[in-house]
């Protein structure tokens, strides 16, 4: 069974005429590892609101067309249950961190509580997530005082202590430097090897490229583009819906126009490299 | 005229040291990037050059004039921060009245406010929402609308903190336009940035930071083909210098023509 099925959704903020997603259909199966990309206000964040339940539950407006998590009509699942399967990291770690707990470690653990799991698990799984997220140093600050990059951490933290099958992250290291960045990757990458289904936005493209297993391309409220990443990325014409194409594959094209072209178009630096190389061995150099 | 720090340290109230003896100097009219981990003491640095933290030692000079003797207000007018979260700078009810509001405290006639509103407007590219409420805007949005309200108030050094976190294609387009337009008009740019791609296509001059210093200043070829600095720094180099090193081209290569042009 599919883990998330949209049937030609379309939705409508309330008091707007525009409507944010338009005839929007596609299956995510379990397992799978999506990126969203596109322009800002496309649609991405919209999209996750969505699937994560928030549309209708919580913000009214109009809905048409179907949105089955697990095979059931979103309209019919209860928003605590789905809150339970779902988990949500917010775009914005400064909305995310609840501003009621006075420590890192009871921040992270507040999900937990909720659920009412017993104390001495909610302690391992919130130390363990606090090591995988490098932040085993901060669980007595207080969250509110810590800088960008900390605060994303916290934020994402609090959500994978929720062990739960399926994750959407709405752009998880905007504040984080490289190194960040790419440990927040890593731990995507741990979720998936777990078989979570995982649905991230995100604007950098050259990670995107290197992780996700098929991309979606919102513009202006539509699916512009979506498939198998190596189709999608290395498709120039993203670019004009305002979507970024991953630098391996602009090289690609660049060597094409040079008149020197790859055997196809790259898009992470494994395969540019690789590419080259072949390419060198045919012509003998 | 310059931004000149001289064995500048900081001491948070705390007694955390988060800038140790730091010499640097930002010329009129530049465009330098900072690069460096979170917390190498990129943001704490940038905030002494407009007056909003006074050094522990040493000594920051604004084109000659000492932080210490001038309040914040004086300094920040001629050296303007865009925060990183535009949500700590943003406090009034329309895109019009925050990015006029520093205009008109500088009581200046309504030609002039109108002018400078105009001209932020178009550098930030959000004309679109002058009488929207900033905080009805998306936050990438949002953080055009800090820029702009800088922007207004006419600095000879503007300094910008993270500016591409998220940012899409359109909006970094914005960005480097916007960077351009200031230098025309001699206006020096420091940008605080974790995004490579960015630091190398606009930037001159990039400082790397670490352990609460400046580790190395110099072009954008020195900075990211040094793999000491690279690795000290935790920054990365651009993903076609990392192409060019793994198929060992010569010439320190950063930009994608360069490359196609040694294959």
């Amino acid at each position: 069974m599919a883990a998330i099925e949209l049937k030609d959704v379309s939705y409508r903020h309330p008091y707007t005429k525009e409507s944010a997603l338009k005839h929007i259909t596609y299956t995510f199966e379990p397992g799978k590892f999506y990126g969203v990309i596109g322009e800002n206000g496309g649609g991405k964040t919209t999209l996750c609101n969505l699937i994560r339940g928030l549309i209708p539950h919580f913000y009214k407006g109009r809905l048409k067309g179907d949105v089955l998590i697990d095979g059931k009509d979103i309209r019919d699942w209860v928003l605590s249950d789905l809150s339970a399967k779902i988990g949500y990291v917010f775009q914005n770690p400064f909305t995310q961190i609840s501003s009621i707990k006075s420590t890192v470690f009871e921040e992270v653990a507040l999900g937990l509580e909720n659920l009412g799991v017993p104390k001495d698990e909610i302690i391992s799984r919130v130390t363990t997530v606090c090591e995988q997220l490098k932040i085993t140093d901060l669980i007595k600050n207080d969250p509110n005082e810590l800088s960008g990059g900390q605060k994303q951490r916290v934020a994402f933290a609090s959500i994978l202590a929720m062990d739960m099958d399926m994750m959407i992250i709405d752009e998880p290291t905007s504040q984080l430097d490289p190194e960040g960045t790419e440990d927040v990757f890593s731990i995507i990458k741990l979720l998936k090897d777990q078989h979570k289904t995982i649905i991230l936005v995100e604007h950098k493209i050259d990670l995107i490229a290197e992780y996700c297993e098929e991309i979606l391309v919102m513009s202006n409220g539509r699916l512009a583009f979506s498939g198998p990443t190596h189709e999608v990325l290395g498709n120039p014409a993203i670019m004009e819906v305002g979507a970024m194409m991953p630098q391996s594959a602009v090289f690609g094209h660049a060597m094409k126009a040079a008149g020197k072209p790859l055997q196809q178009i790259p898009i992470n630096q494994a395969e540019a490299v690789e590419f080259v190389n072949a390419r060198k061995e045919h012509y003998g150099n | 005229m310059a931004i000149e720090l001289k064995s500048v340290s900081f001491k948070y109230p705390n007694g955390f040291v988060a800038i140790e003896d730091v010499s640097l100097t930002i010329h009129e009219g530049e465009r330098v990037a900072i690069v460096g981990q979170n917390g190498a003491g990129k943001t704490t640095l940038v905030k002494m050059m407009n007056g909003l933290y006074k050094p522990f030692k040493g000594d920051v000079l604004i084109d000659g004039d000492n932080t210490r003797e001038k309040s914040t207000a004086v300094t920040a007018r001629k050296v303007g921060y865009v925060f990183q979260n535009p949500d700590d700078q943003i406090f009034n009810k329309t895109v019009r009245e925050e990015i006029e509001y520093m205009p008109r405290y500088f009581k200046l006639n309504e030609a002039e406010v109108e002018k400078r509103l105009n001209y932020a407007l178009d550098l930030a590219r959000i004309r679109p929402f002058l009488e929207t409420n900033p905080y009805d805007l998306p936050y990438p949005t949002r953080k055009f609308v800090a820029i702009a309200a800088v922007i207004a108030t006419k600095p000879k050094y503007i300094i910008l903190d993270e500016p591409t976190a998220g940012q899409d294609k359109h909006g970094i387009e914005t960005l480097e336009n916007m960077i351009k337009r200031l230098e025309e008009d001699q206006v020096a740019t420091l940008t605080i940035t974790h995004d490579m791609e960015f630091a190398v296509r606009n930037f001159k001059r990039i400082i790397a930071m670490a352990h609460k210093n400046v580790l190395l200043e110099g072009t954008a070829q020195e900075v990211f083909w040094n793999e000491d600095v690279i690795s000290q720094a935790r920054i990365k180099k651009p993903v076609i210098g990392e192409i060019a090193k793994s198929l060992n081209c010569e010439g320190n290569i950063l930009f994608c023509d360069e490359l196609v042009d040694s294959l």
